[in-house]
């Protein structure tokens, strides 16, 4: 196929050319975004919690006005909820991943240290990490007696035995602290300089927020402290994925029985909690979806109508052309070759385009670097866009007869 | 002539109606994502108390230890009760008001109704005529109340509703925490978005139900919610948070004037130095003073995604408008002959373009009732989200004078180029031509 012949044709038809190529390399560009932008979207939905999700529950309850012997009825809920069939593990917790309210204190690695390392989050609860199925990599979990009521160190926090001076944290956290090294016998001072050596490792645990940014996701520790009802009523069942409603119902009971006066605030599986979590990442893949598909539509369907548009103007030319000697394989081809010029000079536009939104993305919104294989992905996708777009109207020219060539218009 | 032109752009857009329902489409599209996008963007950054935010200032001051200080960095959010307090019995402002936010256990006498908590703010006396508060039944408290720590609330609408039924309920009481608050008004309907006085209880959060007074909520140890950022070590056996080294309260000034504003900055400055002095602040004085708009552009409060998604409708509309200008060149240039033949009569080209532009305008008129229906839709669609600002997004009558006014000034920029080419044609080479 010869390209001289439509790069004269399309010098005459300078500013319609034009607009098919801007139009392509805009869409090229969005649609280059916006599917990454999807893709990083789902990666975070994606986003390892480090426990077992869809074998846990959470209930929470209130109490109304002063609770004695909050200790006491604490150890009657926990007995009451670990009777339940089909209820492995059971305890009460400061705070549960994905639930948006957080428990976090700065850490320093000296204790004369002005300007705190990071901060992280401080999980709290007898046993909370083998309710939670966090697995541990290195070290131990907590002994029984290791464990102190929160409310007492709250009180006095100089009461501590060194004993009790201990902490489980992430391997994210790790690494982060001490790349390269093991984390185990290492200490960590909390807030205050309060020194907490680390006797556990585990693989993960995400924090309940992330509005510290999604890089801090795992920067978690677990002290061993002892929650009671005094200090909040946040219980989380552990049970088996199909029974999990019913535990919910029956926990519920449980709860209402020891204390009917207390309100039930939350009820959930941890599968809700983090669908919860995620539902404007979810919507906002639905609206960039949309956003891509009604694009491509718009574009296409333009393609068409100019396309059809050029046919219509050349249909005599087609004819003597074809009254030449030119095959319709001919014709289709010319409208085919044109097509795909002006999508490769969009394209090509759009490339550059999308690199400098990704620039402008990556200011405004932390977004990575938008990775290569796009490119040629964005490009496939539009040449066959325009190639399917324009095929209707070429047709139609193909079958334009010779004859036209002899009539006048 | 007008008129004429109407007819002739309705006859013209009737000849070619896949290409005319085209660029309707494209345009319908495009005004229907912007117009959705930028609705949600109007409102969300809209000003919660119209009228009143120039005046309301948020005192910030620096009360931490040296323990990750940096020069010129941010002071703490929210003020701790010690530093609260000192701030409203200095009475240095117009009005003033110290709060927090919380959650009150409500025990309805009602058999029929299992106790709840209903979202509290324990604040004092001037926060009511200082935000403009409405009030369906009775009144605010005074500072009196405060004083006494007297046993009362005012509620909302919506608990008014739920426990009395609507009826004119002061003077009635409401059980909360095992202790007996007197009403003493009924808040009307009043929600300023966003949320501003306190960010901590969700941007756009929906209204509190019940009100406290501060020194009563502390007497009754009535729970606490929102963001507590402590530092340093609370003297053993503190009274709660009172004496802790926290700040988790929120503290509101009204300053009717500029030179108010700036006189009251440099109270606060003194003040910090002063305490610096007594050896309670350690830092040099850290002090901000912003009034509403700026509090609430500091603390970003429009959420990303949607200033992404308005950037996104944008560029499709740009590219709906592409499209339509380059379908508004082919036709007008495909009718090449027939301007050739208005030109030769006697037509000016100034005629020409007029009634080029005018058959543009009308498919702008067109794409923006299309574009509004859209815009409808996905406003609905917007509130079908289970974000907490959703339900506010609603289309309002500036909105929907902007719709048209960006969809036939879109379609008309979009058909200047078209218009001005088509207007330039020869008329002796079309004749000639045919």
């Amino acid at each position: 196929m010869d390209i001289l012949p439509i790069l004269s044709t399309l010098r005459r038809h300078k500013i319609t050319a034009l607009l098919i190529v801007l139009e392509i390399a805009l869409t090229c560009a969005i649609v280059c975004n916006a599917v990454f932008l999807i893709t990083q979207r789902l990666h975070r939905m994606d986003m390892p919690s480090g426990v077992a999700m869809h074998e846990l529950v959470q209930v929470q309850v209130a109490t109304i006005g002063a609770q004695p012997d909050s200790r006491a009825r604490t150890q009657e809920d926990l007995a009451a909820l670990q009777r339940i069939p089909g209820v492995e593990s059971v305890t009460l917790t400061n705070q549960l991943p994905f639930t948006n309210s957080s428990w976090n204190s700065s850490i320093e690695l000296s204790p004369t240290q002005t300007q705190p390392t990071l901060n992280a989050t401080l999980y709290r609860g007898e046993h909370l990490l083998q309710t939670l199925g966090a697995r541990l990599v290195a070290g131990r979990h907590f002994s029984a007696d290791e464990y102190m009521y929160y409310e007492d160190v709250q009180r006095d926090p100089t009461a501590v035995p060194r004993s009790s001076l201990i902490v489980i944290i992430t391997q994210g956290l790790a690494q982060r602290l001490w790349p390269g090294e093991s984390a185990l016998g290492k200490t960590i001072y909390l807030g205050d300089r309060v020194p907490l050596r680390v006797v556990g490792v585990v693989a993960g645990l995400i924090r309940p927020s992330l509005s510290n940014g999604d890089n801090t996701a795992q920067w978690s520790m677990v002290l061993p402290l002892r929650m009671s009802l005094g200090t909040g009523g946040n219980y989380v069942l552990r049970t088996k994925p199909a029974e999990r409603q019913r535990v919910i119902k029956a926990a519920i009971a449980a709860l209402k029985k020891l204390d009917p006066k207390r309100v039930i605030t939350q009820q959930r599986t941890l599968d809700d909690a983090r669908a919860q979590f995620f539902q404007s990442d979810r919507a906002m893949t639905g609206l960039l979806l949309g956003v891509i598909i009604a694009l491509l539509l718009v574009t296409g369907l333009g393609i068409v109508g100019l396309a059809s548009f050029w046919v219509a103007q050349r249909r005599r030319t087609i004819g003597v052309r074809r009254a030449l000697g030119a095959t319709r394989a001919d014709i289709l081809r010319y409208f085919q070759t044109e097509n795909f010029l002006l999508a490769t000079i969009g394209i090509v536009l759009g490339m550059v385009l999308a690199y400098g939104i990704n620039l402008l993305l990556m200011q405004h919104y932390e977004l990575p670097r938008l990775p290569w294989m796009y490119f040629p992905a964005g490009a496939i996708a539009l040449w066959l866009i325009g190639q399917l777009a324009v095929l209707g109207p070429a047709l139609r020219a193909a079958h334009v007869p010779p004859v036209v060539a002899t009539r006048t218009v | 002539m007008f008129g004429y032109y109407l007819d002739l752009a309705l006859r013209s857009l009737k000849r070619n109606k896949v290409l005319t329902a085209l660029m309707v489409v494209a345009v319908a599209l495009g005004i229907g994502a912007s117009m959705t996008a930028l609705t949600v963007l109007h409102v969300l950054s809209g000003d919660p108390v119209p009228g009143r935010s120039g005046h309301l200032y948020y005192p910030q001051i620096d009360p931490r230890d040296m323990d990750g200080y940096q020069p010129g960095g941010e002071p703490p959010d929210q003020v701790s009760w010690i530093d609260g307090m000192n701030l409203l019995n200095a009475h240095r402002a117009d009005q003033q008001a110290l709060m927090t936010g919380g959650a009150v256990p409500i025990q309805p006498t009602r058999a029929n109704l299992d106790p709840f908590f209903a979202q509290a703010r324990y604040t004092t006396a001037d926060f009511f005529p200082m935000f403009g508060v409405p009030f369906e039944y009775g009144s605010a408290w005074n500072a009196d109340a405060d004083e006494r720590h007297a046993h009362i609330a005012v509620i909302s609408r919506t608990l008014n509703d739920k426990l009395f039924g609507g009826r004119d309920s002061v003077g009635q009481t409401i059980r909360a925490n095992d202790a007996d608050l007197r009403i003493v008004g009924v808040v009307d309907d009043w929600r300023p978005d966003p949320h501003f006085y306190d960010l901590y209880q969700g941007t756009y959060a929906e209204n509190e139900d019940v009100f406290v007074p501060l020194s009563t909520s502390t007497d009754l140890k009535l729970p606490h919610i929102g963001s507590t950022d402590c530092w340093g070590q609370t003297p053993p056996g503190s009274d709660g948070l009172k004496q802790a080294p926290c700040t988790w309260l929120q503290f509101w000034v009204e300053l009717d004037s500029p030179a108010k504003a700036a006189a009251y900055k440099t109270f606060l400055t003194h003040y910090s130095q002063e305490q610096k002095t007594l050896g309670r602040f350690l830092r040099p004085p850290g002090v901000r003073l912003r009034n509403v708009m700026q509090w609430l552009d500091f603390n970003k409060v429009v959420p990303g995604d949607v200033r992404l998604q308005t950037w996104l409708a944008f560029g499709f509309l740009l590219v709906c408008l592409v499209n339509t200008v380059g379908l508004m060149l082919a036709k007008f240039l495909r009718r090449g002959g027939e301007i050739g033949v208005r030109r030769a009569l006697g037509a000016s080209r100034r005629a020409v373009f007029e009634q080029l532009l005018i058959e543009a305008g009308m498919v702008g008129l067109a794409g923006g009732i299309g574009g509004l229906l859209l815009a409808l839709l996905g406003l609905w669609l917007v509130r079908r989200q289970p974000a907490d600002y959703a339900k506010l997004a609603h289309l309002d009558p500036v909105m929907l004078l902007v719709t048209f006014a960006l969809a036939i000034g879109a379609t008309l920029l979009a058909g200047l180029l078209p218009a001005w080419r088509a207007c330039r044609i020869a008329p002796a080479l079309q004749l000639k031509g045919n």
